[in-house]
């Protein structure tokens, strides 16, 4: 696997992060030799092993569909950087 | 002074009788934090109101509403667990101004057991590091030599306790991160069964590794957090109700007839000389006290790293897409539309290990490359779990090192991430396998820094894990052992 310029900045995007030219190669680097690393991986035979997410046994968590009282917006907006009318406020998304 | 130097318990059974005060109790911590934390920076919040918290507890205690053996106790908690209104930074840029408009619920069951919380402890960023050096804060420094890290992720949390800054503290642990800043800085800590603890509240870093722990002076006080923070919730639906009775119960101190295992591959290349050698001194004593130790092959261990930091890492990078600038947390000035307003809040917000794993995250989910990398560390994640199955039918518990070496310098680490990395190869799969892991000091290397040893047991066998250490700190005094700065 070569990381390389244009996989830097693909991964980037992806994320919604900026590469800063001055971080760029050091960016290249260290993602290389870790996913370097990681592609030992490779040497190992794993046909017929189902992926396993949760470690045991767990089933879905079901409860009734009720409501319930939910957190008053004054609170869930305290934290927001712009608000207006009681909403999140956001530059212009559609023309 | 005095005081400090009691565990927990200790101080929870005099605030019972009377003989000291919450508030005195409190004030002798804060004064302490003033004199010691300019120099280790534990701390990233100190709260203003914790003498007004204090007197309230007292009232509690006196009027007869609190029974926990912790009630008065000053404690506090790592700066990723949220209190509210009160800042959680998760020691990120990111996170500077955050207050929680709700409290998690470890939080809530600790406010109901009485605990004094005096503050928010230093932390990697985001818990993504493995010396808190990555804190926008400023790095916490080694208790016992404060040129040296006091690991990471909670190294604040760990450092707190050695230094007499809080009798107890909580942590998170996603790949070490409760138990190898405490076997740095000479503590005890608990990584619980995943699911044993509530995670509501917590910052999510990799929420199926991600789990709150207790780090204290000793096994007791551990046990006894335990039992205040143990439960299912139905706000964190991978909690799980499970009765194995209260861990404090079961401190008997009886370990006759426990089988324990050493993996041979837990002591080859890149151990220290004197990390290995502490840690079989502890599996000494440990046989001297009547368990039956033996050695045996532990497959797989040379793909932990690659597994773990692949699931992390894309844990971390869905995880972390809900900061964008609008919700909360920071917001770049200077944008022109809503991508920009995203790309610029998250590129200045984010300090750049999180911005690698992020990025890291984000390429091994990426199509094209999902198979290669992620799919296929969730099947070695089975081959590893089936590993650790295998094992524990014939012990009850394993035993081996925590970190490779003892704490490293300040600086040392963070030029080569890969090398950084590599040094949590002992503590990342019992996250990945969702085991409970307990770290106790067992001894120091030749530079005078302390080394703890781990066990690691089966799913919610902490109680098993609790009493084995209890046991060893009854027949050792590492644990005892106060470092320079708090003399």
């Amino acid at each position: 696997m070569i990381i390389d310029n244009s996989l830097i900045d693909y991964v980037a995007s992806l994320s919604r992060l900026k590469v800063q030219e001055s971080e760029r190669e050091r960016l290249i680097r260290d993602l290389g030799n870790i996913i370097g690393y990681i592609e030992m991986l490779n040497e190992l035979d794993v046909a017929g092993v189902e992926a396993m997410s949760h470690a045991f046994d767990v089933r879905n968590v079901f409860r009734e569909d009720t409501v319930e009282p939910s957190m008053d917006r004054e609170l869930v907006l305290q934290n927001a950087p712009a608000q207006k009318d009681g909403c999140f406020k956001v530059p212009k998304a559609v023309e | 002074m005095e005081i400090l130097r009691l565990s927990a318990l200790e101080l929870g059974n005099k605030i019972k009788k009377h003989e000291i005060g919450v508030r005195e109790a409190a004030q002798a911590v804060l004064d302490r934090i003033a004199e010691t934390d300019k120099i280790y920076n534990a701390y990233i919040t100190v709260f203003d109101d914790a003498l007004d918290y204090a007197d309230a507890i007292q009232k509690k205690i006196d009027a007869g509403e609190l029974s926990s053996p912790l009630a008065g106790v000053p404690m506090a908690i790592k700066d990723n667990i949220c209190v509210m209104n009160k800042k959680t930074t998760c020691g990120s840029k990111m996170l500077e101004n955050f207050l929680p408009p709700y409290n998690a619920t470890v939080v809530e069951k600790l406010n109901h057991a009485g605990a004094v919380i005096l503050g928010k402890l230093n932390m990697d960023e985001f818990a993504m590091g493995s010396t808190c050096e990555t804190s926008y804060f400023g790095a916490a420094k080694n208790p016992w030599d404060d040129s040296r890290v006091p690991g990471g992720s909670s190294g604040g949390s760990a450092a707190a306790v050695a230094l007499n800054e809080a009798y107890y503290t909580l942590g998170s642990d996603t790949g070490g991160s409760i138990r190898q800043p405490c076997s740095y800085c000479g503590v005890t800590g608990l990584k619980p069964t995943y699911g044993a603890v509530s995670r509501y509240g917590l910052v999510a870093y990799a929420s199926s590794l991600d789990q709150i722990g207790p780090i204290g002076k000793n096994a007791e006080d551990i046990a006894a957090v335990l039992d205040v923070i143990t439960g299912k919730d139905d706000r964190d639906s991978t909690s799980v109700s499970f009765d194995s009775g209260k861990a404090s119960a079961s401190l008997t101190g009886d370990i006759k007839g426990l089988k324990i295992g050493i993996p041979r591959e837990y002591f080859g290349n890149g151990l220290d000389g004197d990390v290995k050698e502490s840690v079989l001194n502890a599996a000494k004593t440990l046989r001297s006290l009547g368990a039956e130790i033996e050695e045996f092959n532990l497959p797989m261990v040379d793909y932990y790293i690659p597994a773990y930091y692949i699931i992390a890492a894309a844990e971390a990078g869905s995880n972390l897409s809900r900061y964008d600038g609008i919700k909360y947390g920071y917001r770049s000035e200077k944008f022109t539309d809503l991508y920009d307003l995203y790309l610029e809040s998250r590129s200045e917000g984010f300090g750049m290990e999180v911005k690698r794993r992020i990025m890291l995250g984000n390429f091994v989910l990426s199509s094209g490359y999902y198979d290669a990398y992620y799919k296929k560390a969730l099947q070695i994640k089975a081959l590893i779990k089936k590993a650790y199955d295998e094992a524990f039918l014939k012990y009850d518990m394993i035993l081996g090192p925590t970190a490779p070496t003892t704490a490293p310098k300040l600086g040392e680490s963070l030029s080569d991430p890969l090398k950084m990395y590599l040094t949590d190869i002992y503590t990342v799969s019992v996250n990945l396998t969702g085991l409970p892991g307990l770290v106790a000091p067992c001894g120091f290397g030749s530079n005078g820094m302390p080394i703890g040893v781990q066990f690691i047991g089966r799913h919610f066998e902490e109680n098993r894990l609790l009493n084995a250490a209890y046991a060893f700190q009854q027949a050792t005094d590492f644990h005892n052992r106060v470092k320079g700065a708090a003399e």
